[in-house]
């Protein structure tokens, strides 16, 4: 009834080609965006008990994950490449962080996390190079020897971590704007509006890129390499493309994961295969190739069990903290298995049935 | 890879020569030393019962394999090896036996990436998605309408293809491959498993096309009928040999055709 599209006549190409071609799809957009960046601060600042755990438990590593998430799908989702290596792209992206903020202290944190997320496309790229001989299961065999050896780098190399005695990157302070951003005394609000602003550009470069020839590159080598050949589209550098923007984000994520999530420190146990795994199945039941999805995904993956957790804990029951922790694995599992038996596309799929049953309510079609 | 394109030919010279061409695999031979050449803005068919190395020699020409022995000019530039998409950016298009469209994708998004070697705009602007990159976007969005509409597949345009039916995925994998602006087109049975309707809709697109665009296009097709209609001149292939070449009266009467159709008694 709310959700029509009756009436509005595009009359330009660039009108029906924007991303949000519907009018209450944008002004969806627009409120949430208003929502997440002035509502939830104001939240936080009004309630700062109840803000700032919000802010730190969930929207900050929602965010951060979203943003691998985002990565993760834009080789395995769009470009049809399986990977197991994202955590430890991550790590990449975290360590040259912190070996670049070390080095050069001056120099505003949030440059050096983008620049690191270009360490981490240089160090995908390398191991995409097999991409091209090999696919499927063993792509995703090839991309573990990186996830191991990565990992093994991040332990064996003292000059990693600047030689700590703890073997872990210990966070130092540094400011944005005279305002703390890392390390001990970072506000949470202060590390959720960095973190806000850069997963919310990076979405919005990643949509530009998926709606475009390079985006159209990628879906055509996932869903027919041969065709996508004969239109001119070469394989290598399109996966290696696709190979470099994805670990460029994985390696955003993991900089950001360590610096403004953790904000004081991390060990290299972080971006094991258990990350990797963590980020695949967040795009597996949000969506291949489907941006929402990430998010979607990322917020079940993560954010539910600590739904599930809260409530236990609220309800009061005389539970253990043991019983409620292994219930919540439980019913987490439950649900992914659920939500993949419903709808085996993911999230995403769901997200765009419920849009199109809405469009034509109350009727059926 | 210079951007060789052959307006330079003029209509009815020689647009591709295939000269000598052998293909083995191991020890199966699919051509042997088959010759013919494609004028340039004819309809040419290669016909064959099943095996005669039809696929294989279409394969051959938009450099999916590479001939063992025999040389193949395109535009006046004889080629040593090459690689599909060297050939798509000297004008080679092709559709599919078994369709290969990108399923997940719409059939406004196939017939764009059609466009991808027409599009220039690098990284960066794809990254804003403003100024340049969308006007280019835009321009190429309007060649693609305009196929669109002369394929008459206006109402699917937003549909994923994979939930269109048989006729209309060959029909926007036509227009994939029209959206290329090709020399030469290739289509590998264009009308296989249609109904008689869908094969007239079929017949008329590759005639317009052919007027349209002045497109060469070299075709396999099973229904003689419609090979015989359409094509300016068959070459006939029979167990990877050419036993005929000529205008379709010529095969018609040729003996050996005859023989390769019905079979000799022995």
């Amino acid at each position: 009834m709310f959700y029509r599209e009756t009436g509005q006549y595009k009359t330009t190409y660039a009108a029906d080609m924007a991303v949000f071609p519907i009018l209450q799809d944008r002004i969806a957009l627009g409120l949430m965006l208003l929502a997440v960046a002035v509502g939830v601060p104001l939240f936080a600042m009004l309630f700062p008990a109840t803000g700032n755990y919000f802010l730190q438990v969930i929207m900050i590593p929602f965010l951060i994950f979203a943003l691998a998430a985002i990565g993760l799908n834009i080789l395995t989702g769009y470009t049809g490449l399986m990977s197991l290596g994202s955590g430890a792209f991550m790590g990449v992206g975290a360590f040259a962080c912190y070996k670049l903020t070390t080095i050069f202290p001056d120099v505003p944190i949030v440059i050096w996390v983008v620049v690191s997320g270009v360490f981490s496309c240089l160090v995908g790229v390398l191991f995409g190079l097999p991409s091209l001989r090999i696919k499927g299961f063993y792509l995703a065999v090839a991309t573990l020897a990186a996830q191991f050896f990565l990992q093994w780098c991040f332990v064996r190399i003292p000059w990693l971590f600047n030689y700590n005695a703890s073997g872990a990157i210990e966070v130092p302070e540094r400011t944005l704007f005279g305002l703390a951003v890392t390390g001990a005394n970072a506000t949470p609000l202060a590390r959720y509006f960095v973190v806000l602003a850069v997963v919310a550009g990076m979405t919005w470069v990643a949509s530009n890129l998926i709606h475009g020839r390079i985006g159209r590159s990628w879906m055509a080598v996932r869903d027919m390499d041969i065709a996508a050949q004969l239109m001119g589209i070469q394989l290598l550098p399109a996966k290696l493309l696709a190979f470099a923007v994805s670990s460029f984000y994985c390696g955003v994520a993991g900089a950001m994961m360590v610096f403004f999530w953790y904000a004081t420190g991390a060990e290299p146990e972080v971006f094991s295969i258990r990350q990797s795994f963590f980020v695949l199945s967040m795009i597996i039941i949000g969506g291949l190739g489907s941006l929402v999805g990430s998010f979607f995904g990322a917020a079940l993956i993560y954010i539910m069990p600590i739904v599930l957790g809260a409530i236990a804990n609220w309800s009061g029951a005389p539970i253990s903290a043991a019983t409620i922790e292994h219930l919540r694995v439980m019913l987490t599992g439950a649900l992914i298995i659920f939500f993949l038996i419903v709808e085996p596309h993911g999230l995403a799929r769901l997200w765009q049935i419920a849009k199109q049953k809405l469009r034509i309510w109350p009727f059926p079609y | 890879m210079t951007h060789h394109r052959s307006d330079d030919i003029a209509p009815g010279d020689i647009l591709l020569a295939v000269e000598n061409v052998s293909l083995a695999f191991g020890g199966v031979k699919a051509i042997t030393e088959v010759s013919f050449d494609i004028r340039k803005g004819e309809i040419r068919a290669i016909i064959g019962p099943n095996g005669a190395g039809k696929t294989s020699m279409l394969n051959v020409i938009n450099g999916f394999y590479n001939p063992n022995e025999g040389r193949i000019t395109f535009a006046g530039r004889t080629r040593p090896r090459m690689k599909p998409y060297e050939a798509a950016s000297q004008g080679i298009a092709r559709t599919f036996q078994n369709v290969a469209l990108f399923k997940g994708m719409s059939t406004l998004d196939n017939i764009m990436a059609g466009r991808t070697l027409k599009m220039r705009r690098n990284f960066f602007w794809q990254a804003l998605r403003h100024g340049p990159a969308l006007d280019e976007e835009i321009e190429h969005r309007k060649f693609c309408e305009e196929i669109i509409d002369f394929l008459e597949i206006e109402h699917i345009r937003k549909t994923p293809v994979g939930k269109l039916p048989y006729g209309l995925q060959k029909r926007v994998e036509l227009g994939r491959a029209l959206a290329m602006e090709p020399t030469l087109l290739l289509l590998d049975e264009p009308m296989a498993g249609m109904n008689l309707e869908e094969k007239e809709d079929m017949s008329r697109f590759v005639i317009d096309v052919n007027n349209h665009y002045g497109t060469t296009i070299a075709l396999i097709e099973h229904d003689i009928g419609v090979v015989m209609d359409l094509s300016d001149r068959i070459v006939v292939l029979e167990y990877g040999r050419k036993i005929a070449d000529g205008t379709p009266a010529e095969v018609k009467s040729d003996q050996k055709v005859i023989d390769a159709y019905l079979g000799v008694a022995h």
